[in-house]
């Protein structure tokens, strides 16, 4: 991969919240045009690396740069400019829930430009007919199920023409109908319309089907990286653990804790 | 008793929690210019924080104009000077009770309501979404439920003083047998300018205290069902006691 080719590039990051470090030294980089997968354990860090992205939250050293601006160093204005470029699927969807469904996703158009009316009602239509739910227009979004309103944030996600789209655990608490729908999707828009995806998820048989590069992290660092079938052939424990899904190995199934007997044993505190 | 070093970090808290208000309050004021130029959003914002909240205000306030009274006339009755009852009612709604109860009120049922409305928007990730399609939380959400109290109050006040006088009136004139037109017109002479112009800007500082806070609080919650609670409890605790201390201060700067 050729610095060009990166549209998010992230090196040596150190972050660490409340004394925990999170990431020890964290390289990943993201293709343009490809579907890159971030998968990892639960607690490895895998929404905080779309935070440092987003100039959310800020790594206490090291260089975090999306088209090849250092989000660091960023002003407010110059981060909001750039975030106009990516859209951010949220796990929950995180729908506004005064508004309803078509407002939902004419809100990022409604504060960026001025549509006329019609065109800006042609706009959001179409984007919720490419997720399937123009006929859910006028829901509000305590009437969708979890699987319907993820598929309206991902409308509102693409509505101003991203470049990048950023997907926080789109599979999370899906039938395998909605979950098969969201995959398609995924792939749809990376293929027609060149979206860079970049899909933060722990459901190894869906992003491995669909990703064209993926990162494993594990203990604030990458552990394996490729394209999915060099991650099945990896023979590190840790990788082996997590793509075969064993409850125990080098990612133990307990939280540390004293000795299990002698914790049992041992007379409460009054 | 309270050590020194708790003592001390009680006051370092305190300090900090004043220069994070004070800080929060500059960065909403920039955004308030913006925030009036989309006028439909404040106004949806007046109607839930003032029109919503005007029934309480109407009743409570009927209640304290009537309780003022039959005690006012019953004080009044004893130096023969109960014609002057509609004086008596009006100053003490205009300057104080107006005022200071309706502010009260506001925190109690539109301060709660902000503050919990935010931080529940904090809690299920609508205010990092916008901040992600990069809209400004604080200019979409926050300055238009700021200036939707900040307008309403004062107006609350207003009513909740009409209707208090109305109720003294009610007591005073209707089941007391004092004359209506001495009960008006004493109070038409003795209430100047001045008497209107303390409340009214007590109103407003009480309204921006209040409103302040609950968008404060709220927007500053931690995002948990707990942290979404204590936030609102603390918006309530705070605007009484500072509407109570403004009000001190305000009347010493009067007189």
């Amino acid at each position: 991969m050729t610095d060009d080719d990166a549209v998010v590039d992230v090196r040596e990051v150190h972050y660490a919240i409340g004394g925990h470090a999170v990431f020890t030294g964290l390289n990943v980089r993201m293709r343009r045009g490809a579907i890159t997968a971030v998968m990892g354990p639960s607690g490895t860090g895998k929404t905080t690396l779309l935070r440092l992205i987003m100039g959310q939250s800020v790594a206490q050293s090291g260089q975090v740069s999306v088209f090849g601006q250092d989000v660091v160093h960023l002003k407010r204005r110059d981060l909001y400019r750039l975030r106009q470029r990516v859209g951010l699927l949220f796990q929950n969807g995180a729908l506004l829930t005064d508004l309803s469904v078509f407002e939902n996703v004419a809100f990022p158009v409604r504060e960026h430009a001025d549509l006329p009316e019609p065109v800006l009602r042609a706009l959001v239509l179409m984007k919720l007919q490419a997720v399937g739910l123009r006929g859910a227009a006028d829901l509000m979004p305590a009437e969708l199920s979890g699987g319907m309103a993820r598929r309206v944030a991902l409308a509102r996600a693409i509505v101003m023409d991203p470049e990048v789209l950023i997907y926080d655990e789109p599979f999370v608490g899906l039938d395998p109908i909605s979950m098969g729908v969201i995959v398609r999707l995924i792939q749809s828009l990376n293929r027609l319309l060149g979206i860079t995806s970049i899909v933060v998820s722990h459901d190894v048989r869906e992003i491995g089907a669909i990703a064209n590069y993926s990162y494993l992290l594990s203990e604030g660092k990458v552990v394996a990286e490729g394209s999915p079938a060099e991650l099945n052939r990896e023979q590190k424990d840790v990788v082996r653990q997590f793509m075969s899904g064993s409850p125990d190995g080098p990612v133990p199934f307990h939280y540390p804790a004293p000795d299990y007997f002698e914790q049992l044993l041992e007379h409460p505190r009054a | 008793m309270i050590s020194l070093s708790h003592r001390r970090s009680l006051a370092l808290n305190a300090i900090a929690k004043i220069g994070g208000v004070s800080l929060f309050l500059l960065r909403l004021l920039g955004q308030c210019v913006p925030a009036l130029a989309r006028p439909q959003l404040v106004i949806r914002q007046i109607y839930n924080a003032g029109a919503r909240s005007l029934v309480i205000i109407m009743l409570c306030g009927l209640f304290v104009g009537m309780v003022l009274g039959l005690q006012g006339y019953q004080l009044l009755q004893r130096f023969g000077s109960e014609s002057a009852l509609g004086v008596a009612a009006a100053l003490g709604l205009i300057k104080e009770l107006g005022p200071v109860l309706t502010a009260l009120l506001f925190a109690g049922r539109a301060g709660t309501s902000l503050c919990s409305e935010i931080g529940l928007m904090g809690a299920t990730d609508q205010l990092a979404a916008m901040e992600m399609m990069a809209v400004d939380p604080v200019r979409h959400v926050v300055a238009p439920r700021f200036l939707g109290g900040f307008i309403a109050v004062p107006l609350l006040t207003a009513i909740f003083n009409c209707v208090g006088i109305y109720g003294a009136q009610l007591i005073g004139v209707t089941m007391m047998g004092i004359q209506p037109g001495t009960f008006w017109s004493q109070m038409q002479s003795a209430v100047g300018l001045s008497d209107v112009n303390e409340g009214i800007i007590k109103s407003v500082v009480f309204g921006a205290t209040c409103s302040l806070l609950a968008v404060y609080e709220g927007y500053h919650a931690e995002p948990t069902a707990e942290g979404v609670g204590l936030a609102t409890t603390r918006t309530v605790v705070t605007s009484a006691v500072l509407v109570l201390l403004f009000d001190y201060i305000l009347t010493a700067a009067f007189l």
